[in-house]
């Protein structure tokens, strides 16, 4: 099954890398990682998507508690949660009716473009990796030039949350 | 700086205290004196001249410098072993840092406290791929518990308190600090650290309470309980403990090939080593025990054999202080984190209390079953040889040394033999590479525990092969004069190999023999000691004394062993415990 896992981790250099190299050394999966400093300078917070059996998830969980930088960590699937990812992806749009379909379909997303040239649009979209996927999925024909996705960020529903 | 202020005559008096700055150098070895470091085994080098320069000016820290980074990694690593307080270790940077690597990986498989002083090229050249550069914090990071750089004098003194803090709390294990060679040359004002506090690292220790009970329930309940305890008995202190626990339980015990030790060999609940080759009696009660509890043990697959074939129809307890060792490869049914020691003894007032509800007949059947097994005489082996059987040999170093020896080991058959054959009845007396299986090991570790212990009796046995990848090491033992019994029982082969081979490679003897091997007698009178070579088994009780009786020499005892003598019992890779190959000589009683 799918996990997203929150971690909050000392911002020291050297920390990514301990998290990184825990998943190749044992062979775990993973689907994607976003960490940046959260508001308290000295903590990173850092999103993990991996995948695997309740076993392999709770040595993925055990293990990362295990490194020393570790300050907290959450398995945000085990509760209600919500889920968002970035995408900006540059399209080739050529033409009036081009230009007018994507636009539409941007709008059905509720994503935005961002930038225009004579010949692109860069659009800019947000939701669960599933909704990026669908509008990929959506552009049918359209020629993408470049995607970046940002990776998944997480935070537990409610007022339950994940400090120090 | 500090202002003191007093009073003298109505009129108030200011007294500037100016701390003097030290180097990081000074206070690297000021912070070592401060934290009770005794023993620094290292190794110079361009990078920590600055720190062996302060070494130099002083007499409270004393250096053992060995011929060979590994050896200092070993050697650290049997001192640490052999008293619980941990290793240090002083390397320069570059190949100093790479020739540690083996000796790290060895300590953290085995979760020994061990801490490791790299030197590193200067702050501003890291990165630039400078004389003797490598990025020992990269290299290490998957074979240590934690590991530092350190940029700012500012920061070593705090960084060496958290990195001997780290290595030596919760489940122990080896820390690296790598230390850039104008850190050491900085200089800033040094306060010895007391405490350290660290918001992500807080190991616990007590067990929570209702799964202790419900473990305690569990054996108390159970018609063939059985207790399977490891290294992290001795780790954490726990013997003691775990000797009043099965005691009260009145369960068989079994030892892993770590654990050996923290419970008396020659107790009669002892039912021997379990695993790959571990006693008939322990494997067969492994495999048809109702509850088990581990204790201190991680179900490694040298123990385990086939995970689905393990303790079949067991209720399973597991006692850890690190929660990733537990339900890794075994899932268990009652997992308790928590320090051995603490743990054990809520158990023991339970199982004190619960005791008159114990099925007493079903206990009595099992203890008859574990007496017909025993019965096997596993461990048998041709005692009418003419040859030297490698068996007869550790026998005759237990019988010499009284059982009161340490015995560190190299890696292959004897490791096994000494395993079986020694009866140790105390903890931290067996200290061998268990989870990394490191040759060379051995003669650098004894060495190390020699220094810790200067009077005791320390024997180090080993195999032509081992012997020869940390040989170089013979040169500090006669520096440092560790008096060290070298326990060679030389086949002439990687008997281990050749024993692989002939059972599972049609004895195609791949590489496995060795076809030059030096005269060890004369070897070993090069490098200064004292060498004999035995080659008749009725030889070999008088000369053992001899050289035991040479309280002050090392001694090399080259005994000339039995070339075909396999390890028995013996479970292939991945076999269930019930699966035993046993030896041809068992009936020989
Ligand atoms: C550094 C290292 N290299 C290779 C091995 C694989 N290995 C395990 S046992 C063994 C043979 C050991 O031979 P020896 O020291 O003579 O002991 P014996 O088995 O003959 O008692 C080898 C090569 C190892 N454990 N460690």
């Amino acid at each position: 099954m799918r996990h997203i896992i929150s971690v909050l981790l000392e911002n020291e250099s050297g920390a990514l890398s301990r998290v990184a190299g825990l998943f190749s050394a044992r062979g775990y999966n993973i689907e994607s990682l976003t960490v940046a400093p959260t508001e308290d300078g000295s903590l990173s917070r850092m999103t993990l998507v991996t995948e695997g059996s309740e076993q392999i998830i709770e040595q993925i969980t055990k293990q990362l508690n295990k490194l020393v930088d570790v300050v907290k960590l959450l398995d945000l699937t085990e509760g209600a949660h919500i889920e968002r990812e970035m995408m900006l992806i540059k399209v080739t749009a050529e033409g009036v009716d081009a230009r007018e379909e994507i636009k539409r379909l941007i709008d059905i997303f509720r994503g935005r473009i961002i930038d225009v040239t004579d010949v692109t649009y860069t659009l800019e979209l947000t939701g669960t990796g599933s909704k990026l996927d669908a509008f990929i999925e959506a552009l049918g024909n359209t020629t993408i030039l470049e995607t970046v996705r940002s990776g998944v960020s997480g935070i537990a529903r409610g007022a339950k949350s994940l400090h120090v | 700086m500090t202002l003191l202020s007093y009073v003298i005559d109505k009129k108030e008096y200011y007294l500037e205290i100016v701390n003097v700055e030290l180097n990081g150098a000074e206070i690297l070895i000021r912070f070592l004196k401060d934290e009770g470091v005794e023993h620094v085994f290292g190794y110079p080098g361009g990078a920590v001249l600055y720190i062996y320069d302060e070494l130099f000016k002083q007499e409270e820290v004393k250096h053992i410098l060995v011929r060979h980074e590994q050896g200092a990694t070993h050697a650290a690593d049997g001192y640490a072993r052999s008293t619980g307080k941990p290793g240090v270790v002083l390397v320069t940077s570059g190949p100093g840092a790479t020739n540690a690597v083996t000796g790290i990986a060895t300590a953290y498989m085995d979760s020994i406290p061990m801490v490791i002083i790299t030197g590193q090229v200067n702050t501003w050249a890291i990165g630039s791929d400078a004389f003797q550069e490598v990025d020992a914090v990269g290299i290490t990071r998957p074979c240590v518990k934690h590991n530092f750089l350190v940029k700012d004098v500012k920061d070593l003194a705090e960084t060496l308190k958290k990195a001997f803090y780290v290595a030596t709390t919760g489940r122990p294990g080896p820390v690296v600090v790598d230390v850039p060679k104008d850190v050491t040359i900085a200089t800033t004002e040094y306060v010895f650290p007391e405490t350290v506090e660290m918001r992500s690292y807080n190991p616990v220790v007590k067990g929570h309470p209702k799964q202790i009970k419900k473990a305690a329930e569990l054996l108390l309940a159970a018609k063939r309980p059985m207790i399977y305890s490891g290294g992290g008995v001795i780790l954490g202190e726990g013997s003691k403990e775990l000797i009043d626990f099965t005691r009260a339980l009145g369960a068989p015990i079994t030892n892993t090939l770590m654990g050996l030790g923290a419970y008396p060999a020659t107790d009669d609940q002892f039912i021997g080593m379990l695993g790959m080759h571990g006693t008939y009696e322990a494997n067969m009660a492994m495999h048809e025990c109702d509850v088990l509890i581990s204790v201190g043990a991680r179900f490694d697959d040298r123990v385990v054999g086939k995970i689905e074939q393990f303790c079949p129809d067991a209720t399973i307890i597991h006692i850890d202080i690190d929660p990733a060792s537990i339900s890794k490869s075994v899932v268990v049914d009652v997992p308790i984190v928590g320090d051995v020691a603490t743990v054990l003894t809520d158990m023991i007032a339970l199982v004190k209390e619960g005791k008159s509800g114990q099925d007493e007949n079903a206990l009595k059947a099992w203890w008859n079953q574990i007496t017909e097994w025993r019965g096997m005489n596993c461990l048998n082996y041709d005692r009418h040889s003419a040859l030297i059987k490698p068996q007869f040999a550790i026998e005759k170093l237990y019988e010499v040394t009284h059982g009161d020896a340490y015995v560190a080991s190299d890696v292959g058959q004897h490791q096994m033999w000494a395993a079986q054959f020694y009866k140790f009845d105390e903890p931290r007396r067996w200290i061998n590479s268990g989870g990394l299986g490191t040759m060379g090991f051995g003669l650098p570790a004894a060495i190390g525990v020699q220094l810790a212990h200067p009077d005791a009796t320390v024997a180090c046995v080993t195999g032509d092969a081992s012997i020869q990848m940390c040989i170089q090491e013979l040169s500090t033992a006669l520096q440092y004069n560790t008096p060290v019994k070298i326990i060679s029982l030389n086949n002439r082969y990687m008997g281990m190999v050749r024993q692989w081979q002939e059972f599972f490679y049609e004895s195609r003897y791949s590489q496995s023999y060795m076809e030059t091997i030096p005269d060890f007698v004369k070897l070993t009178e090069s490098y200064g000691h004292v060498g004999m070579r035995i080659e008749k088994p009725e030889d070999l009780e008088g000369a053992m004394k001899e050289a035991f009786a040479m309280k002050d020499r090392l001694v090399f005892m080259d005994i000339i062993t039995d070339q075909t003598e396999n390890v028995y019992p013996m479970i292939a890779a991945g076999k269930g415990h019930h699966e035993m190959h046993l030896s041809p000589e068992r009936e020989l009683a």
